[in-house]
């Protein structure tokens, strides 16, 4: 699946279920980072480019990856826009691309090298909630 | 019947001419006839000749909104003798002509509304509007700048004013600041006159300490009791000379005035430019009220003023208009841990701040640190704590508290005015500060004081060392920030009073979502509240600056001048009526009415076999009914119905446009 401008912003606001028009662009997120010096796109950027139809390059860049979902940035976002859900958004564009067989049953997950650690620390964090 | 060109606004899309004639077969129509602009003297006396001619019971005018024209219709009609509640407006402009394009529909659709009128008109019952008398007196509720301000106007016209103050001492949020906006002159320099001159002027009564108890009655005419808290000082004795504060041995109490940054005793003025200046003991930690120990108050006060066995006093007194000045409260910044509030005594609030600023305050204005009382040399500004947060995460508050972006200007200018070499930096989301020289004051801000405003919130606060770590990312540079602040102070969000709920209870007031007080129209009933003779002054209606809160306060002021100048008052005779023969008196009127109109009295009915009953019945207040008709739709048997409106009229109105569309 080729996902690109509008189609994918459409696309990470609905497995986001995040409504980044609330966004106010008052930065806390970003503010709350952790991971603020790795990565190349910061939380509130991912509200940004998402609320104005342009995300392209987040697809491209490997912010998402330096992601670590400790899930500040949603815990301090005074407008409940929840970036850790877009940036997750991503992370989750990015496997579909590559495909589902990634997490065939048969095929240890722990084993692919192809799959950046960070990917796996955040299901861990998402699914043990 | 008389239809009305208004000039092209009707004409243009509906053909009066046809209109008018249309009409001139309806029954019960002996008189039809088009005019280029009704309103028009020479309109009104169309209208008034052919009522004499024809003698007419009644008068349909097709034209604008009855908001509009109305009442001049209703005044022609009664000059010549005819009741003004017999005249009935069809809305053919802003309901037909303005939004129709076709003239054949717009045309037809006029006729409708015309022969809805006739229909309604025909129901029509002459109605006298009822009297009351107005009591010249009014009441105030908060002694802050909205209160004092609206009673030295009141006052000043000449009536009689008090004021209700639930803190010992008027004065108010104003009295705890140090400088205000954009000016910078002292608070206390502009305030503290206002106090003396309340304090003094004849006309007024200060209530303070004081409570409003209940609120009973309707405009001209409430009756309002006061709960005098005992405060332990005959108020009349006392001179304010303070020996008793000195000499009291409980002395570790925070002080409210300073915010809990230093200490007062049991027996205590608020501050030394306090009105009334007089003592008052707290029972709360008086020893002598609690243990009866102690007694050094009444040994050392000369005038003897000290009465440890007084009692909560109630005055009941009569008002013609109440005046809500509430004001009010930073909120509370508990659910704020990430800014190490309570963590550090670093981290203060803006209300904090102009008290460490402040000559009178505890550090007699020296900007200190409150934990090692030195020098900060790094002072960072948070804007908007608490403010524009989305309401359901319950955290903070949806609205812009409006004077946080000016008060942060004016305390960072504070801080390099007072220490040139600090560095100071304002985080912040938008900088609003729309308002006479406002903007100017900002800019001078970062300009000539070279505040640093960095746009972007501020994520985290933790304490290090004697220090505090400051993380934020500055949106526009794209970098992250990482400040070893001194100081750190807090912009809290502002909410209404916590006391303004109740009292929009007894009141019958009401409020909106976040509990500040609802004014009767935004734009053009701005200081009034919905129910008849409650005005709003201040900013228990909204968050507002001082500039602001005077003029609203001179506003409300003049309205109620307005009302207590009139000997009668003259009601709306479209009020709610109750039918008691079909009432059961099941209460649910009374419990949608919003201005509390509604009472139930028991009445004896006659019942078959020549006996009587007693039966509970619902009572409506003309007076204080606003004809809202919320009782009417609500009355599950039909008993209740609004005069000018009843269940017939509407139902004839809607039969016609039926009949005519079919």
């Amino acid at each position: 699946m080729e996902c690109k401008g509008e189609a994918l912003c459409a696309e990470v606001i609905r497995i986001s279920a995040s409504d980044v028009g609330k966004c106010m662009r008052c930065g806390k997120c970003s503010a709350s980072c952790p991971s603020y010096d790795e990565m190349e796109y910061h939380p509130h950027e991912f509200a940004y480019m998402v609320s104005s139809g342009d995300a392209d390059a987040l697809l491209e860049s490997d912010s998402a990856y330096k992601c670590v979902s400790c899930l500040t940035c949603s815990e301090r976002c005074p407008c409940g826009v929840a970036p850790s859900r877009l940036v997750e958004a991503f992370r989750i564009i990015k496997a579909r691309e590559r495909s589902n067989a990634a997490f065939a049953p048969e095929r240890s997950v722990f084993d692919d090298g192809e799959i950046p650690g960070q990917a796996l620390v955040s299901a861990f964090r998402k699914f043990s909630k | 019947m008389f239809v009305c060109h208004c000039g092209t606004n009707i004409a243009g899309t509906v053909d009066v001419e046809a209109v008018a004639d249309a009409m001139k077969s309806e029954s019960g129509v002996v008189y039809s006839a088009t005019y280029q602009y009704m309103c028009s003297q020479s309109g009104q006396d169309i209208i008034k000749k052919a009522i004499r001619d024809y003698e007419l019971g009644g008068i349909v005018v097709c034209s604008c909104s009855p908001r509009m024209h109305e009442a001049t219709f209703r005044k022609a009609a009664s000059s010549v003798g005819m009741n003004p509640y017999m005249v009935e407006i069809a809305n053919i402009r802003e309901q037909c002509s303005w939004v129709h394009k076709n003239r054949e529909d717009a045309t037809s659709k006029a006729i409708t509304l015309a022969r809805a009128a006739v229909a309604k008109l025909k129901l029509n019952f002459p109605l006298t509007p009822g009297e009351s008398g107005v009591t010249k007196r009014a009441l105030v509720i908060g002694g802050g700048i909205a209160g004092i301000q609206t009673a030295l106007d009141i006052a000043d016209a000449g009536y009689k004013v008090d004021i209700v103050e639930k803190s010992p001492t008027i004065g108010g949020k104003m009295a705890q600041l140090d400088k205000t906006f954009p000016t910078l002159d002292c608070a206390a320099c502009i305030l503290t006159p206002k106090m003396v001159d309340a304090a003094q002027n004849e006309n007024i009564r200060i209530f303070s300490y004081s409570e409003v108890e209940s609120v009973s009655g309707y405009v001209g005419n409430f009756t309002v009791t006061v709960k005098k808290k005992a405060r332990y000082v005959k108020e009349d004795v006392c001179t304010g000379c303070g020996l008793c504060t000195e000499k009291c041995p409980r002395k570790k109490i925070p002080s409210e005035f300073n915010l809990g940054m230093d200490n007062r005793s049991a027996v205590y003025i608020p501050f030394a430019q306090a009105v009334p200046k007089v003592a008052v003991i707290d029972s709360e930690h008086c020893m002598m009220l609690k243990e009866n120990k102690c007694g050094v108050c009444s040994k050392v006060c000369t005038a003897g003023a000290i009465d440890y066995t007084q009692k909560d006093e109630y005055i009941e007194e009569k008002y013609g208009a109440i005046v809500v000045a509430t004001g009010y409260e930073p909120i509370s910044l508990e659910r704020f841990g990430e800014y190490a509030r309570g963590m550090s005594p670093d981290v203060i609030t803006s209300l904090e701040f102009e008290r460490l600023t402040s000559a009178a305050g505890p550090t007699h204005g020296k900007l200190v640190r409150p934990s090692d009382k030195m020098k900060p040399n790094t002072v960072v500004f948070v804007q908007c704590v608490g403010s524009r947060c989305e309401p359901s995460l319950g955290k903070g508050k949806e609205y812009c508290s409006k004077i946080c972006c000016m008060y942060t200007a004016k305390h960072a200018m504070l801080t390099k005015e007072k220490y040139p070499d600090a560095e100071v930096y304002v985080f912040y989301i938008d900088v609003r500060t729309p308002g006479k020289n406002f903007d100017e004051f900002y800019r001078r801000a970062a300009e000539e004081y070279g505040v640093k405003y960095i746009k972007g919130m501020v994520g985290k606060i933790t304490p290090d060392g004697e220090r505090l770590n400051v993380s934020a990312s500055d949106l526009i540079c794209r970098k992250k920030l990482e400040i070893k602040a001194d100081l750190v102070v807090l912009a809290a969000a502002i909410e209404p009073s916590p006391t303004a709920r109740a009292l929009a209870t007894k009141l019958a007031s009401s409020m909106d979502t976040n509990g500040f007080f609802t004014e009767a129209h935004p734009k053009l009933r701005p200081v009034e509240s919905p129910t008849a003779g409650v005005f709003l002054s201040g900013a228990c209606q909204g968050p507002r600056d001082i500039p602001e809160t005077v003029a609203q306060a001179g506003a409300a002021a003049a309205k109620v001048i307005g009302l207590l100048s009139k000997e009668r008052l003259t009601a709306n005779p479209c009020v709610a009526v109750c039918d008691e023969e079909m009432c059961s008196g099941c209460s649910v009127c009374g419990n949608v009415c919003p201005y509390g109109a509604i009472t139930y009295v028991e009445k004896e009915f006659r019942v078959p076999g020549g006996r009587t009953k007693a039966r509970r019945v619902a009572s409506v207040n003309e007076a204080v009914c606003q004809g809202c008709g919320c009782c009417a739709v609500a009355c599950m048997s039909g008993a209740m119905e609004l005069k000018g409106f009843m269940s017939s009229q509407i139902m004839a109105e809607v039969d016609a446009i039926c009949r005519t569309s079919r």
